[in-house]
């Protein structure tokens, strides 16, 4: 059952993957926008929980509701006061100021946190599991990462496609000005869709915070695997996302069962693999 | 010159003699005496060792290296709009290979910088394509995964140290080319002597970058990149081969890049992946010295390392908060003065040292 077990293990990590992918796909496929700093501010918001559950004494369901208005106010305000302004037809200001910001967080949860190892506290939970059929049982933390990405994959979707504020994310992506010119507040949305990209990933980051432990230098390697599930699953599909992030959840479940050691690299080398065989990703959206 | 003053010719046979002939110019006055003034500087910098203190010879070790990565950066980034956040890469691959060309073959260290070069320039030749399948922004993050693979793969190597390093023994680099010259030359022992050597192997490099990709841009080639970054549809339908030139720059750029990793690490005789494949040390701050001196110029750069040098003499030791302090200036520059410190002086005063941009004048 090993190979079996490998299998369920690259899944339930996909769904993690996924859920870090979310954010980032998000705000490219409104604004084309890519954020470097997408993966620091994940580990922002873990740092945020964490805060709020010890030093506040917060049930973790209410620190999260706590920081996910935070953080949809925090990107509202970064794209209203920074992002905005460096936005356009020039690539280089917007990665250069997120990447910037990717270093100013990353170093700042540094001094503020220490580079200590920290884990969100989730009770019995952590370590409980369930029994799916006989002889096979599934961790209940694991379970819930690759439910709750599910569950977040159709909630975008349905805001996408059956809201007004939907409707206004795909008209701006489509084309800003005449979206204006149909009465949408492009400032807005764009502000909108930020905070938004954060708001979801505070849940990657509860996820990912009860799994695993974390420090304040791992930010980049999230922007990377949230990179490539995004890649691999095809640009402009947030299902495709999720497929992606399962591929690269399996590929690092495969080759970290083969050698610890090249769990990561297995990871890259699917990615670099599929840009090889299939550029526009495995699930592309049919939209050109 | 307005149109009006220009004479009108009575006669086909005055035209020949009076038509004002228009032609595109890209220097000034003050760029001659600015390339002259560099060449004095350069001379100056070469004399340095025989009067100047080992740390500064350090320092200065530093700031050439960080000066020809910025550069390289600026043409790959600024010009090319090849925005790479993984030069880290063939840093790391460049000292690598010297260490691979040391320890394994037992090359000279002075001979094997140039095979550590082109070794950077094959791997990127076979991740361009790869890598250029992602359009624009996504092409920086592609470029960071590609990184970290190659930073994992160093790491499988146990005769290279594996995950943890190695050093050199200095025993192994005392046979080194032309370091019992310098020996003899200024009077040093060995290890003050490799400084010396290392320190003019970054000067050499330092003025040959620069001079390469002014001349490079300023040539109908540097007109072609900036044509393709713009737009490449029309770059594309006046004769311009788009995806060629980003593919050939990209691999000169890795050329160059991995040969500054050589020099680097030929320096400190220790290499680790982490270490050598930083995306802090190696593209954060060259990313910096671009942004903060002026991104698309030849002068911006070297203002920008002088700038990152006078920072890491004041605060590297506050460590964390230094970077902090980086990355904020980086934004607020970003934000409030784009061009950079010297962009936004060359404008306000017209000064230009290193011109590229190209002008319509009027001989004589």
């Amino acid at each position: 059952m090993s190979g079996f077990d490998t299998i369920i293990e690259g899944v339930l990590l996909g769904g993690v993957y996924a859920l870090f992918a979310l954010g980032l796909s998000l705000i490219f496929g409104i604004m084309r926008l890519v954020n470097l700093a997408h993966g620091d501010l994940i580990l922002l918001a873990a740092y945020l929980v964490l805060s709020a559950t010890t030093a506040l004494g917060l049930p973790l369901a209410a620190a999260a509701l706590l920081v996910v208005a935070t953080m949809f106010v925090l990107g509202f305000l970064l794209q209203r006061l920074v992002l905005e302004r460096v936005l356009g037809d020039d690539i280089l200001p917007p990665l250069l100021v997120t990447f910037g910001l990717s270093i100013v967080i990353q170093n700042g949860l540094l001094l503020g946190y220490g580079a200590d190892s920290r884990r969100l506290q989730a009770g019995a939970f952590e370590s409980s599991s369930v029994t799916l059929a006989p002889g096979l049982s599934v961790g209940l933390a694991p379970l819930t990462a690759l439910v709750t990405a599910i569950a977040a994959v159709a909630l975008l979707q349905l805001i996408f496609y059956r809201t007004s504020l939907g409707r206004a994310f795909r008209a701006t992506a489509d084309n800003p000005a005449i979206a204006q010119l149909m009465g949408v507040n492009e400032r807005n949305v764009y502000a909108i869709a930020v905070g938004l990209s954060l708001a979801v990933s505070v849940i990657a980051a509860i996820v990912f915070g009860i799994r695993a432990s974390f420090d304040p230098s791992i930010g980049p390697a999230r922007l990377l695997y949230a990179f490539e599930a995004v890649i691999i699953g095809g640009l402009g599909s947030l299902w495709g996302t999720l497929a992606g992030g399962i591929v690269l959840g399996l590929a690092q479940a495969i080759g970290g069962r083969i050698n610890p050691e090249w769990q990561i690299l297995a990871g890259h080398l699917a990615f670099l693999a599929v840009l090889m065989v299939r550029p526009r990703g495995l699930f592309p959206a049919r939209r050109t | 010159m307005s149109v009006e003053s220009i004479p009108i010719p009575a006669s086909r046979e005055e035209c020949v003699v009076e038509a004002p002939v228009w032609q595109v110019r890209v220097g000034t006055r003050l760029s001659r005496v600015a390339a002259v003034a560099g060449i004095l500087l350069v001379v100056a910098l070469a004399a340095l060792p025989a009067f100047a203190s080992r740390n500064l010879i350090q320092d200065l070790i530093f700031v050439l290296t960080m000066l020809t990565l910025a550069q390289l950066w600026n043409v790959l980034a600024g010009w090319g709009g090849l925005v790479s956040v993984g030069q880290q890469a063939f840093v790391g691959l460049g000292a690598y290979a010297l260490f691979a060309g040391i320890v394994m073959a037992g090359l000279d260290p002075v001979a094997a910088i140039p095979l550590a070069g082109l070794f950077a320039a094959l791997v990127a030749a076979v991740l361009g394509p790869l890598l250029f399948r992602l359009e624009g922004p996504y092409f920086a993050i592609g470029s960071w995964v590609a990184a970290e693979a190659l930073r994992l793969i160093c790491a499988q190597f146990k005769s290279l140290g594996g995950g943890t390093g190695m050093s050199i023994s200095p025993g192994e680099l005392s046979q080194m080319v032309g370091l019992k010259a310098v020996q003899a030359l200024l009077g040093l022992r060995p290890a003050a002597a490799r400084d010396v050597l290392v320190y003019w192997l970054a000067l050499l490099l330092a003025v040959l970058v620069t001079l390469g990709i002014y001349a490079f841009i300023r040539s109908r080639h540097g007109l072609a990149l900036a044509a393709s970054r713009d737009n490449a549809a029309a770059a594309r339908s006046v004769g311009v081969r788009t995806a060629r030139i980003r593919h050939v720059l990209w691999i000169a750029v890795a050329f160059a890049t991995g040969m500054v990793g050589a020099v680097v690490y030929l320096q400190k005789a220790r290499i680790s992946p982490d270490a050598a494949f930083s995306v802090t040390d190696w593209t954060a701050y060259v990313i910096f010295i671009v942004v903060i001196g002026g991104v698309r110029t030849i002068e911006g750069p070297m203002v920008g390392v002088l700038l990152l040098w006078g920072l890491v003499t004041w605060l590297a030791q506050y460590g964390s908060l230094y970077l902090v302090v980086l990355g904020t200036l980086a934004i607020l520059i970003m934000l409030f003065m784009p061009r950079g410190v010297w962009g936004a002086a060359a404008r306000r005063w017209q000064v230009q040292l290193f011109p590229t941009q190209r002008w319509l004048g009027r001989s004589q």
